[in-house]
C-alpha cells in the first residue's frame, strides 16, 4: 500500500467514523525543514522533522538524558589506548519501505560506513551530491580530522580508527549529522541520476517515515511498521507548520494541534491557567553571557571584569527579560549537565564594592561598548532590554556604556574579531551533552577569533579542558572540568547571565512526552488518549 | 490598437532589466551572508570560509555573478535555493497558487463590497452611511495586518470557535495537489466536506488581505461618483426623467469604474506586499512566507528569483490593466 492511500484510506476511516479510527498525533512545528537529509543542516527545526524521527544512530541520546546508549550498535568496545571505537551493529534492523524505495537487505556495516564516507571524504561521489553542499556539524565537531579510518571488519561489525583520544567522541556519534543512510538506497538514487532526492525523500530506520511533505505547510509520516525498537502507539504523526507562536497556541487550544514547542514567554500564564492543557518545563542546555574582550584593556584585567560583574543585577535580568522563565547563571555550562561545579560562588551583586574594585584597579571615567543581538534565541529572549538593564546596572558604578547591534550574520562575524571593540552578548545551546562542548568550544584557546569571543586564551584553562578531553573515564573527566570552572570564575572572562528554561504545552490528551535536555524534540513512543 | 499593445511592450523591456538589477542587488546590499548565518554562534574559520563562499560562487566578482546570473535566467534557469537545494523556479511555482488563491479571493471580497459601499456612500453623500464607511474605510485603511489578523484569530477562532485558526485545510484531507489551488483540489478529491473546510480556512486570511484593498476601493469609488454625478450629463439624464436608479447605475457607474479599475489593478502590488504578513500570520505556505524566510536566512537564489518573479506579475496584471483602460477609455489610446 502507497503511502498516500494509506493516508487517504485512515482518513477516511476517521470520517466515516468507523470504528478502528487511526491515531494521529499534531505537532505544530515552528518552521519548515531545510530538507531531509541532516547532515548539511544545523539548524534544530531541521533535526525535528528529518534526523529524529526518521533516522537513527549507531547510539543515541537515553530519552531525558544526555547519556549515551545503544542505537542502531547494540554494543561497543573501546580499545586501552582510545584510538579504536569497534561497534557491533544490531542484527535484523530493515529499512523504510516507501512509495520511493524497497529495501532487499537489512542494515549492515556498508551503511554506516557509507553515511560517514560520504561527510569525510571530498572524493566520494555522495560528497557533492547537489552543488555547494556542505557538513558543517560534522566539520565543526573535527570529525575530519579525527577519524583516521572507518572499516568493515564483518558485516555487523564496524571500527572507527581515531587519530587521538577523544572522550566526546562517543556523543558525537549520537548527533544528528551521524544519522545513518541506507547505502542500498543512495546506490539506487545513484544508478536512476536522481541523488538530489536523498533530501527530499529520506529512507532510514527510524520509528516514523516520511509519507508526503507539502512545502511550508505540513508533513506526514506514518509509523514505520517495522521498527526494531517496537511499534508505535500512533499511527500518524503530523506536523503542521506554524511559525507564529501566538497562532501556534491558539492552534493548541483550538484542539487543531497537540503538543507545540517555543511558546511565547508572556503566554505561559494563560497556558498555566488553561485547565485543558498540559505545559511541561525544562532547564534548557544553554547559558547566555556576556563576553569582555579579555584582550582589549582594561578589560585584560581579571579585577575589572570580576567588578563589572558585581556591578550586574542578573536577578533583574531574569525577572524583566525572561519574564521568570530562566534562572541566573553562576557557571559557563548550565547545572542540569554532568561536572557542574555546585560549589562555585556566584559574585554578589554589590555595586558598592564593584565601585572600589574599580578604583583600587585604576580604572576611572570607564566607558565601554554592549553589544545586543538582533535576534530573539533560545538562551535569549530580548538582548537589547537586557543591554539597556546593564548599562543602567553599570551607569550606577559611573561605567558609561554605548549599545551597538549589527545584522545577525554580521553580528556574528565581528564579535568573532580578536580586537573588537566592546562586550558581547551571545549564548550556546548544547549540541550533544558534553561539557566539552561548552568549555572547549567557547572557551579554550584554539576558539579564539571564532567561537570564543571573550577572546580568552588561558594555559592552565585550556591544559585542562585538553586533559579532560584525552580522558575515558567520567568522572575523572568531571573533576577536571570542575577546576576548569574554577578557574573560569576567577579570571572572569564572561558575565554569565541566565539559563533559560525551556517549555512544551501540550493537550492533557497526550502521553508520555519526554522533554530532550538538548531541545529536540522526539516523538517515538508518544501516544495521545482517545 | 497594436501600436499601442506594442508601445506597452516595448516599456517593459528596461523595465525588466532595471528589475533583475534590483532583484540582484537587494540581497546583496544586506549585510550578512548565508555562510555566516549558517555557522551561527560557533563562528567559522576565515580558512573554511573562503572555501565555502568559493564554492557557492561568491567569490566572483560581483558583475560576473550578475551576468552569470542574467545568463541562466535566459535559458529559464533561476538557479538552486542555497537551503533546500531545490530548484527556486519550482518552489516558487509550487507556492504560488496558495498565494493567488487567497490574493484572488481578497480581492473579490474587495471589489464586491468595496464598490457598492463606495457608490452608496456616494449617493447619499453626507448621510451617517457615508461616514460610518469612510471612516471604517480610514480604520481599515490603517490597520496594521498583523494585529488585526491575530485578533480575529483570538475573537473567531479562539473565542467563538467559528472558524479555523490556521492553514489552508483541515489535516483530516489529505489528497494529491492537482491544480496547487486548494478550492479545486478539494473538489477534485471527492472527499466529503473538503472543499468546505478549504472554505472556511480561507476566511479570515481573506478578510485580513482584502481590509487595505476595500479601503481604498471603496473610497476611491465614492470619490470618482461623486465627481460623475455632477457631471452636466448626468444632471441632463435626471431632466429627461431617467429613474434615479439608472442613472447612477448605467449612467455615471460606468464612467466612474475607469479610475476604479486602475485602482483595483494597483492593488495586485499592494497585496503582494499584504500576502508576506498575512501568510506568516496564518501558516498559508505562499510565497510571501517563503519569500521572508529566504530573506532571513540570506538565500540569495531563491529571493532573486523570488522578487523578480513577483516583479514580472505585477508587471504583467499592470499590463493588462493598460490595455483594458485602452479599452475601456478610447481617448488613452492615443496617448
Amino acid at each position: 500500500m502507497t503511502g498516500y492511500s494509506k493516508l487517504l484510506m485512515s482518513a477516511a476511516v476517521c470520517l466515516a467514523g468507523a470504528g478502528a479510527e487511526a491515531k494521529t498525533l499534531v505537532y505544530c512545528s515552528e518552521g519548515s525543514p531545510e530538507g531531509f537529509d541532516p547532515a548539511p543542516y544545523t539548524a534544530g527545526t531541521t533535526f525535528d522533522a528529518s534526523s529524529r524521527p526518521i533516522y537513527n544512530r549507531l547510539v543515541e541520546f537515553e530519552k531525558g538524558t544526555t547519556n549515551v546508549v545503544p542505537g542502531l550498535a547494540e554494543s561497543w568496545e573501546v580499545s586501552e589506548d582510545g584510538l579504536q571505537y569497534t561497534f557491533r551493529l544490531r542484527p535484523g534492523v530493515t529499512f523504510h519501505t516507501t512509495d520511493w524505495f524497497t529495501p532487499t537487505r537489512e542494515m549492515t556495516a556498508d551503511d554506516v560506513i557509507f553515511s560517514f564516507e560520504r561527510q569525510r571524504d571530498a572524493a566520494n561521489p555522495w560528497n557533492q551530491y547537489t552543488a555547494g553542499i556542505s557538513y558543517e556539524y560534522f566539520n565543526s565537531m573535527d570529525m575530519g580530522s579525527l577519524i583516521e579510518s572507518i572499516e568493515k571488519v564483518d558485516d555487523l561489525t564496524v571500527r572507527f580508527n581515531l587519530t587521538r583520544p577523544e572522550a566526546p567522541f562517543l556523543a558525537n556519534l549520537a548527533m544528528d549529522f551521524a544519522s545513518i543512510m541506507s547505502k542500498e538506497y543512495a546506490d539506487q538514487l545513484e544508478a536512476e541520476g536522481r541523488m538530489s532526492d536523498l533530501n527530499q525523500q529520506p529512507v532510514g530506520t527510524g520509528p516514523f517515515q516520511l509519507v508526503a511533505y507539502q512545502q511550508d505547510a505540513v508533513i506526514r509520516y506514518s509509523s514505520n511498521p517495522t521498527y526494531w525498537n517496537g511499534q508505535q502507539p500512533i499511527d500518524d504523526l503530523v506536523f503542521a507548520i506554524t511559525t507564529d507562536p501566538a497562532v501556534r497556541l491558539q492552534k493548541l487550544q483550538a484542539g487543531e494541534c497537540h503538543i507545540m514547542p517555543y511558546p511565547a514567554p508572556a503566554d505561559i500564564e494563560a497556558i498555566r491557567a488553561d485547565e485543558s492543557l498540559t505545559l511541561m518545563e525544562q532547564p534548557g542546555l544553554n547559558v547566555a553571557y556576556l563576553a569582555y574582550n579579555t584582550q582589549v584593556p582594561p578589560f585584560d584585567n581579571p579585577q575589572v571584569r570580576r567588578a563589572l560583574n558585581m556591578a550586574m543585577n542578573k536577578q533583574a535580568i531574569i525577572d524583566a527579560v525572561f519574564q521568570g522563565t530562566g534562572e541566573t547563571a553562576k557557571n559557563p555550562i548550565p547545572p542540569t549537565m554532568w561536572s557542574y561545579s555546585e560549589e562555585t560562588q556566584d559574585d554578589a551583586y554589590d555595586p558598592e564594592a564593584a565601585r572600589q574594585m574599580l578604583e583600587e584597579a585604576g580604572v576611572t571615567d570607564l566607558s565601554m561598548k554592549v553589544w545586543a543581538m538582533p535576534v530573539q534565541r533560545p538562551y535569549m529572549p530580548n538582548a537589547r532590554r537586557t543591554a539597556e538593564l546593564i548599562q543602567e546596572d553599570f551607569a550606577a558604578i559611573g561605567v558609561d556604556v554605548e549599545i551597538v547591534s549589527y545584522e545577525w550574520g554580521e553580528y556574528l562575524e565581528r564579535s568573532s574579531a580578536e580586537d573588537r571593540d566592546g562586550a558581547v552578548i551571545l549564548g550556546w545551546t548544547g549540541d550533544n551533552g558534553d561539557p566539552d562542548n561548552f568549555l572547549g568550544v567557547l572557551l579554550s584557546c584554539a576558539g579564539v577569533g571564532e567561537a570564543n569571543r571573550a577572546q580568552w586564551c588561558n594555559e592552565e584553562f585550556s591544559d585542562l579542558i585538553n586533559q579532560a578531553k584525552a580522558t575515558a573515564d567520567q568522572e575523572e573527566r568531571a573533576e577536571l572540568y570542575r577546576q576548569a570552572q574554577a578557574i573560569f570564575k576567577e579570571e572572569a572572562p564572561w558575565a554569565t547571565i541566565a539559563h533559560s528554561t525551556v517549555f512544551m504545552p501540550m493537550s492533557n490528551r497526550v502521553q508520555g512526552y519526554i522533554m530532550s535536555p538538548l531541545g529536540s524534540h522526539h516523538f517515538e513512543g508518544v501516544d495521545i488518549a482517545e | 490598437m497594436i501600436r499601442f499593445i506594442l508601445g506597452k511592450l516595448l516599456y517593459l523591456v528596461p523595465t525588466f532589466i532595471g528589475v533583475t538589477i534590483v532583484a540582484f542587488g537587494f540581497v546583496r546590499v544586506l549585510p550578512g551572508d548565508p555562510v555566516l548565518l549558517m555557522a551561527g554562534e560557533r563562528g567559522i574559520t576565515p580558512e573554511r570560509y573562503q572555501q565555502l563562499m568559493q564554492q557557492l560562487g561568491y567569490d566572483q566578482p560581483v558583475w560576473r555573478q550578475y551576468l552569470e546570473f542574467l545568463g541562466r535566467l535566459f535559458q529559464g534557469d533561476l538557479g538552486e535555493s542555497l537551503v533546500t537545494k531545490s530548484p527556486v523556479l519550482s518552489e516558487f511555482l509550487t507556492l504560488f497558487p496558495a498565494t493567488v488563491e487567497l490574493a484572488l479571493c481578497a480581492i473579490l471580497l474587495a471589489t464586491l463590497i468595496g464598490i457598492p459601499a463606495g457608490v452608496l456612500a456616494a449617493v447619499k453623500r453626507g448621510s451617517w452611511f457615508d461616514q460610518v464607511s469612510m471612516g471604517t474605510a480610514l480604520i481599515g485603511y490603517s490597520m496594521p495586518i498583523f494585529w488585526w489578523g491575530l485578533l480575529l484569530i483570538i475573537l473567531f477562532s479562539g473565542v467563538l470557535g467559528w472558524t479555523p485558526v490556521s492553514g489552508r485545510i483541515s489535516l483530516l484531507f489529505f489528497f494529491p495537489e492537482v491544480t496547487g489551488f486548494m478550492l479545486i483540489d478539494s473538489l477534485l478529491s471527492g472527499q466529503d466536506g473538503a472543499f468546505g473546510s478549504a472554505v472556511a480556512h480561507l476566511i479570515l486570511p481573506t478578510i485580513v488581505l482584502a481590509t487595505i484593498p476595500l479601503a481604498v476601493i471603496a473610497r476611491q469609488t465614492r470619490s470618482a461618483m461623486l465627481e460623475v454625478l455632477g457631471e452636466d450629463y448626468v444632471r441632463t439624464a435626471r431632466a429627461k426623467g431617467l429613474p434615479w436608479r439608472r442613472v447612477v447605475g448605467i449612467h455615471a457607474l460606468r464612467n466612474a469604474m475607469i479610475p476604479v479599475v486602475t485602482t483595483i489593478g494597483l492593488q495586485i502590488g499592494v497585496l503582494m506586499a499584504g500576502a508576506i504578513l498575512t501568510e506568516t500570520i496564518f501558516s498559508w505556505p505562499g510565497i510571501g512566507k517563503w519569500m521572508v524566510d529566504s530573506i532571513f536566512r540570506r538565500d540569495y537564489p531563491a529571493v532573486q528569483g523570488g522578487l523578480l518573479m513577483v516583479a514580472a506579475i505585477v508587471m504583467a496584471v499592470n499590463l493588462i490593466v493598460d490595455l483594458l483602460y485602452g479599452l475601456i477609455n478610447p481617448r488613452i489610446r492615443h496617448v
